[in-house]
């Protein structure tokens, strides 16, 4: 591993130690499978909207590149400014640009797993540039001096009382309430300020259609619609991967999204921004600028098993659902994506030399292939990156980056041995007969005993018993 | 029998004989499940062969990235599984293995349309003793209380639910009570509990817990690297609960 590899061992540890944080998981992810089954009950409708889903990002991802010129095209004749960046400096330039030409010292921002890719509020900071959250829980976060553990719901790491702490520590006007509709409205107390008086609104974006140059995004609070009609410039970043074709094809999508993510037949907002504002029109932003990034996302494009990763509608059902995130939490993978989707897109985007441990947090229990609503081969793609990162390669940045020889030893050895009926047998006999005498200090054996009883060696294979029993052979 | 519609394979005619693939965990640590799988196969009249080549599907290696390595094993079984008889396997993960994951390793190879050919006729032996041999099982045991695991690979590559909990409930003086979390993995995931043991730990807690508190005597479950998990935490935790291979368990209830 290279040296800028993230431990996720380490930061796992660490959170397997919070029994706090532990517990905190396992209670919201508990709720948030029980309340998704209810929507999704209806096992005939499941399947149809699923297989519908799928079918919808799978179009799009076949014609990627026209989809992406026709939405340019017709975002542009709508008035709104799209601009391209290849990478996140590239992006965060452009963004950087923009508010200094229109002077920005203050910007809000609604929920953006893009900007979180970027780390655009840090980047913000460092020109001089207030950058505040207005999602609750990305707020939350934000105060916190924290990453968000989760895409859907930033704060699910944190419970009320460490809420309220936070709050009476770091507002000034707060007094200590557990009270959640007194802290509720605390926040909101907080934003209204501020939306009222930012230069600049930053918004993600949900889907984007090409037909008509509509960007679609999808929020429950209200700070979305704020964010994206209040001031008067407002900025979509988005992936490239979020377009869709038709407007035909938004809804089924986020009738999928809002049931996987939060059990919700339909959010509070869905809105749909077609333009800045018009003549005669009340509100809305004078401009909109859409900065769309590619940040390693075409070469994944480049690669059709791959490809199925930017399938993604980001609703973060398989993390709700991965037991391995359930117990450590979304901190543990020190990433914008953690979990299941993040395991796979995580390395994809940023290399296997950085990001190869990723591919290994998973039991390839597929319990996030079942529940994906757009059919994303998660584990397959798990099992791609594992074979990618010990083979030399160039499909994914750092193939063969984690090669180790004495691994790649074990394992020739293991292939010379179980590919000989005569060695394998010779083995198996013989640890039939000597195993049990291994100590459990030794060192594979000694995790798997920490917690565990030593396995016991039979005394005699099954092989031999059936030649015994007199089992015919052939 | 209702299924999920995971895997509605189609119907096959009741064989004369039938393979036995053993896997590699049931050879060395289990065996006598693997015993306990073939008499209940013979009882219904059905004969078993155990290809005394065979050693292993090749799924640790693929699982961790070392795909030629897991070609060169699982090459190594075709020869031995020569007929055109089911291939039956008490794992739901090794039966995965094979059916799912050997026509993309085979993906290109010469002998792809071979190793194609192997892995349709493979099932898991629930799903076999249910769907094809149509089992009926008289209990002659004790009354007891159960609980069952499902394996992550039975249930969602092999596509087999109900089996298994139709077969114990085939049994009158077995009370089955379901875990919570019955969907749940329990952290084995082959080298995962060796990579993350300290996860894999926190999983396999979680799992005891949800056993604890059915009250059961026993766990069966039909993988053995499950098995070896779960079993080995109860045991490390010196929880009085067995556990055990359902076709173990299903032998010492009807004729054992």
């Amino acid at each position: 591993m290279g040296e800028t590899s993230i431990n996720f061992a380490k930061a796992s540890s660490a959170a397997l130690q919070d029994q706090q944080l532990r517990g905190n998981f396992r209670r919201a992810m508990d709720g948030l499978m029980s309340k998704r089954a209810v929507q999704f009950a209806d096992t005939a409708e499941w399947n149809g909207v699923r297989t519908l889903g799928a079918s919808v990002r799978l179009r799009a991802l076949s014609k990627l590149p026209e989809l992406l010129e026709k939405l340019e095209a017709n975002c542009t004749k709508n008035g709104i400014q799209v601009h391209w960046a290849s990478t996140t400096d590239e992006a965060n330039a452009i963004v950087l640009s923009i508010m200094q030409r229109v002077n920005a010292k203050l910007v809000v921002k609604g929920k953006s797993m893009v900007s979180e890719e970027m780390h655009l509020n840090a980047f913000l900071e460092k020109h001089g540039i207030e950058s505040l959250e207005s999602d609750l829980g990305e707020y939350i976060v934000q105060l916190d001096e924290a990453m968000p553990s989760h895409i859907i719901m930033p704060a699910i790491h944190m419970n009320t009382k460490q809420i309220a702490h936070l709050f009476k520590q770091k507002i000034k006007e707060a007094e200590y309430t557990e009270d959640v509709a007194q802290l509720t409205d605390l926040a909101r107390r907080v934003l209204r300020k501020k939306f009222a008086t930012a230069d600049v609104g930053i918004s993600g974006v949900n889907m984007a259609v090409a037909e008509t140059g509509t960007l679609c995004l999808v929020e429950n609070e209200g700070n979305g619609r704020m964010s994206t009609t209040v001031p008067p410039v407002h900025i979509a970043v988005m992936g490239l991967e979020k377009v869709v074709e038709k407007l035909e094809d938004v809804p089924p999508v986020i009738s999928l999204l809002t049931r996987s993510a939060t059990a919700q037949p339909i959010t509070t907002y869905v809105n749909m921004i077609s333009s800045p504002r018009k003549e005669g029109e009340k509100d809305g932003p004078n401009e909109i600028h859409l900065v769309i990034l590619d940040n390693g996302r075409s070469g994944i494009y480049a690669d059709e098993e791959l490809r199925n990763t930017l399938r993604c509608i980001r609703c973060g059902a398989c993390m709700n659902h991965c037991p391995v995130y359930t117990k450590v939490g979304g901190h543990a993978y020190q990433a914008p994506y953690p979990g299941p989707i993040g395991s796979i897109l995580m390395p994809q985007v940023e290399g296997l030399e950085k990001r190869g441990e990723l591919p290994h947090a998973c039991t390839m229990c597929n319990a996030c292939v079942e529940i994906c609503p757009v059919k994303i081969p998660i584990v397959e793609i798990m099992g791609r990156l594992r074979s990618e990162a010990v083979h030399p390669g160039d499909a994914v940045r750092g193939a063969g980056s984690h090669a180790s020889k004495a691994e790649a030893m074990v394992w020739k050895g293991w292939s010379m041995t179980y590919a000989s009926p005569l060695a394998y047998q010779f083995a198996t006999a013989l640890l039939a007969k000597l195993g049990n005498a291994a100590p459990a200090s030794l060192p594979l054996l000694k995790e798997w005993t920490n917690v565990r009883a030593k396995p016991r060696f039979a005394n005699r294979t099954l092989h031999a018993l059936a030649r015994e029993k007199g089992i015919p052979d052939v | 029998m209702s299924h999920d519609g995971t895997t509605n394979r189609p119907d096959i005619e009741r064989p004369e004989s039938v393979y036995f693939f053993g896997t590699c965990l049931v050879d060395l640590f289990y065996p006598e499940a693997g015993m306990a799988g073939m008499e209940l196969l013979k009882a219904q009249g059905v004969r078993v062969v155990f290809p005394q080549g065979q050693s292993c599907c090749g799924q640790p290696a693929y699982n961790s990235g070392y795909r030629e390595e897991a070609l060169k094993v699982a090459r190594a079984q075709l020869d031995y599984f020569p007929g055109d008889w089911p291939i039956v396997v008490p794992s739901g993960s090794c039966a995965g293995m094979m059916s799912k994951h050997w026509p993309d390793l085979f993906k290109g190879e010469p002998d792809e349309a071979r190793a194609r050919q192997v892995a349709s006729r493979v099932w898991e032996l629930t799903q076999f003793l249910v769907q094809v041999l149509k089992v009926k099982f008289e209990d002659q045991g004790p009354p007891v209380k159960i609980t069952w695991h499902a394996s992550c690979h039975a249930q969602r590559e092999m596509g087999v639910t109900d089996e298994p909990k139709a077969l114990l409930r085939q049994l009158a003086n077995v009370e089955l009570v379901e875990l919570q979390r019955e969907k749940e993995c329990c952290g084995f995931g082959g080298t995962f509990a060796v990579r993350h043991p300290e996860i894999s730990a926190a999983m396999v807690g979680d799992k005891v817990a949800d056993i604890e508190n059915t009250g059961a005597k026993a766990v069966v479950s039909g993988d053995c690297g499950c098995l070896m998990n779960i079993s080995g935490a109860l045991e490390g935790g010196k929880k009085p609960v067995r556990g055990v291979h359902i076709a173990q368990f299903l032998k010492e209830r009807t004729h054992g």
